[in-house]
């Protein structure tokens, strides 16, 4: 592993792990698109700032930032508020409309300061290990975005930790924390800072897009592994560690962008996840389902046969080479299906009758139940 | 008056004006369906997710705008059906899945493109930059025109052809699946129409604005009317309307020695436009229900008596 993967490796690793903590929230709370269009207007923080201050450097820019990602949602909610337009809509004219703001202002008063669109939508891991160092009291501790978004990383951790009990309630059920006398607007604006704080850091490395992708797709892969907040979020994290390692080899084995392909790997890992997630995932999905049509299958057996259980017609109905027209079956089905109830204990068969044994009757009467004798 | 018939009839600003015209209506046509089926930010996720579309079509060879287009409604529109895939199987909410393959799909492209500029340094990837961030609109030519009506005239058709079929799919799926439609497949193809309009507004207008033109019309139509057919009508007048006056008062700023970009003018008038439906709409609007409180209030007052 190169010095330059080692370093890019690092800045992806901190902001894959500051991200999956908010993003379980974000995801859980229905919000994940505010968090694409925060990743959108930071734009209108960084240029309505620089047009106050005239210095690119300033930390306005950052504080002007995240002001504008909770700007966002506060229109977005008074919007909503009118009930003239719904959430979905009033995200939609909010976001474009500061993006357009922030692009003409940059555009007609910044144009010698050159705004790379690739760099701004891109980011650039790449220059990771061109970053100037951080210090702490002296020491060199590490590159200056790597530390800033560890810092931040640890924030968010701590915040989970010790609000869980506010978010869990207020994420959940936010009539009863109101009621109980949390307070769950405070909760969410909070929220939504500490989300554009991290865009913030974030944009730097992996641009606002992928923001996005960092934030939503290692709480959605953990969503699938677990019922249980304080689980949800572990597995997000780590989810993001797996997703930006891997990422970050694959980028640079393949000499491509390392924020786009660490996208791409978290999306990967998402979709093995919804195959194989042992409860919810397709594959266990679809072999539940095979299981229950075989049950099925016995259980309507059983139930035909007891029907007509010494009944005269009991010969014809109850003969294995005549189920296939009774049921209304293939006759290869016929036989996969008798030789599973016989294998269950459920019917015996002697030549061509297949009769009932005593637990079969019983497994008939309990799901039919309504049966005569 | 005269000035702006000058402008309207200045042969190098026609094709812009023209482009804008068509996008804007197109858009508005079919946002009036996105936004009632709460799906708004379709267009968002369609125009980040055609990236890897765009980048696929150039490296199979594609040169020619509509192959190109093409591609990118292709990825836009699979990316939108896995979305369904995962709201229908309960795998995800709608919202996380529209924000993942969103930001998978833009990833991805992302990492096509990067291959793309190393296996053809300096070609017409300076083209596909287009697709991302909107041309200079002032930089549409009477052929680029052709996309617009090759494809944008097909998806308006299918939209009057299939009109009864997508009000019954916007306002009660259920009920259309019991009456027997083939409730999944209007779906895609109403999705599929959503895709086209988006696609082809991006390189006029860029990946980001381009959601405005989806929602903004919409949104400002619905303040006026209940009914579903004044509604998409009203959407695509006023999406085209604002699409020429966004050119034309981009073009009017420029003349001063400052460029003004085309695509963010645009999204703000038709902003401008929503805002002002909010406020000032006759029945639904802000300034009404104002109006309606405070004579009630009076009116309430008046019976009890007070002063």
């Amino acid at each position: 592993m190169s010095f330059a993967e080692r370093e890019a490796m690092l800045l992806v690793l901190v902001t894959a792990l500051a991200c999956a903590v908010p993003g379980v929230l974000l995801v859980l709370r229905r919000l994940a698109l505010i968090g694409d269009a925060i990743g959108h207007v930071l734009l209108f923080g960084v240029v309505g700032m620089y047009y106050l201050t005239g210095d690119l450097d300033s930390p306005w820019l950052v504080v002007g930032a995240v002001l504008s990602g909770v700007l966002t949602v506060a229109l977005v909610e008074l919007l909503e508020r009118t009930q003239l337009v719904r959430g979905d809509a009033a995200i939609g004219l909010v976001f474009p409309a500061l993006f357009s703001v922030g692009t003409l202002v940059a555009s007609m008063h910044f144009r010698d300061t050159h705004l790379d669109v690739d760099q701004v939508l891109l980011g650039h891991v790449e220059y990771a290990s061109s970053a100037p160092m951080a210090q702490l009291f002296g020491v060199p501790i590490g590159r200056r975005p790597t530390v800033a978004l560890a810092a931040l990383g640890l924030l968010n951790v701590g915040l989970a930790v010790v609000f869980f009990k506010e978010l869990k309630l207020t994420t959940f059920d936010a009539a009863l924390a109101a009621t109980l006398g949390f307070l769950p607007a405070l909760v969410h604006y909070g929220l939504m800072t500490v989300v554009s704080l991290t865009a913030v850091a974030a944009f730097d490395s992996v641009g606002p897009v992928l923001v996005v992708a960092f934030l939503v797709l290692p709480a959605l892969t953990a969503r699938l592994l677990s019922d249980r907040l304080h689980v949800v979020f572990l597995l997000s994290l780590a989810a993001a560690a797996v997703g930006a390692v891997l990422g970050v080899r694959a980028a640079f084995y393949f000499h491509t962008n390392t924020a786009g392909m660490v996208a791409v790997t978290l999306g990967v890992l998402y979709g093995v996840t919804l195959l194989v997630a042992p409860k919810r995932g397709l594959i266990a999905a679809e072999w539940q389902r095979f299981r229950r049509r075989r049950t099925f299958a016995e259980t309507v057996l059983t139930i035909h046969l007891a029907e007509h259980e010494d009944t005269p017609a009991e010969p014809d109905e109850s003969a294995f080479s005549g189920l296939h027209r009774h049921l209304d079956w293939q006759p290869a089905a016929v036989t996969g299906v008798v030789r599973r109830a016989e294998r269950h204990g459920l019917v015996t068969r002697t030549g061509d009758a297949l009769r009932l044994t005593p637990e079969g009757r019983r497994h008939a009467r309990e799901a039919f139940g309504h049966l005569p004798g | 008056m005269q000035p702006l018939l000058d402008l309207l009839g200045d042969p190098a600003l026609r094709p812009t004006l023209l482009a804008t015209a068509v996008l804007g209506a197109l858009s508005g046509g079919v946002g009036a369906f996105a936004v009632v089926r709460r799906q708004s930010l379709q267009g968002d996720v369609v125009s980040h997710a055609a990236l890897p579309g765009v980048a696929c079509a150039f490296w199979l060879g594609g040169r020619s705008e509509v192959v190109l287009i093409l591609g990118a409604a292709v990825s836009g529109w699979l990316a939108l059906a896995l979305v369904g895939g995962l709201v229908r199987r309960n795998l995800a909410p709608f919202d996380a899945a529209l924000a993942a393959m969103l930001a998978t799909f833009f990833g991805l492209g992302i990492v096509l493109m990067g291959g793309l500029q190393r296996a053809y340094p300096g070609t017409n990837a300076v083209r596909l930059q287009q697709y991302l961030f909107g041309a200079e609109a002032a930089t549409v030519r009477m052929a680029d025109l052709a996309p617009l009506v090759l494809l944008g005239g097909p998806a308006l058709l299918v939209l009057v052809a299939f009109w009864k079929e997508f009000k019954l799919l916007s306002f009660d799926p259920d009920f259309a699946a019991s009456l027997g439609f083939p409730v999944r497949r209007l779906d895609l193809l109403l999705t599929a129409v959503v895709v086209v309009a988006v696609v082809l507004g991006l390189q006029t207008v860029g990946v980001v604005l381009m959601s405005a033109l989806i929602v903004a019309p919409a949104a400002a139509a619905r303040q006026w009317t209940d009914r579903l057919g004044p509604l998409v009508l009203l959407a695509m007048t006023l999406g085209a309307a604002s699409g020429v006056a966004g050119t034309l008062l981009s073009h009017t700023l420029s003349e001063r020695g400052r460029a003004v970009p085309t695509g963010p003018t645009i999204v703000l008038t038709i902003t401008a436009v929503a805002l002002a439906s909010l406020a000032f709409a006759p029945r639904r609007g802000l300034l009404a229900a104002a109006v309606r409180r405070h004579l009630l209030r009076r009116r309430f007052l008046l019976k009890a008596g007070a002063p």
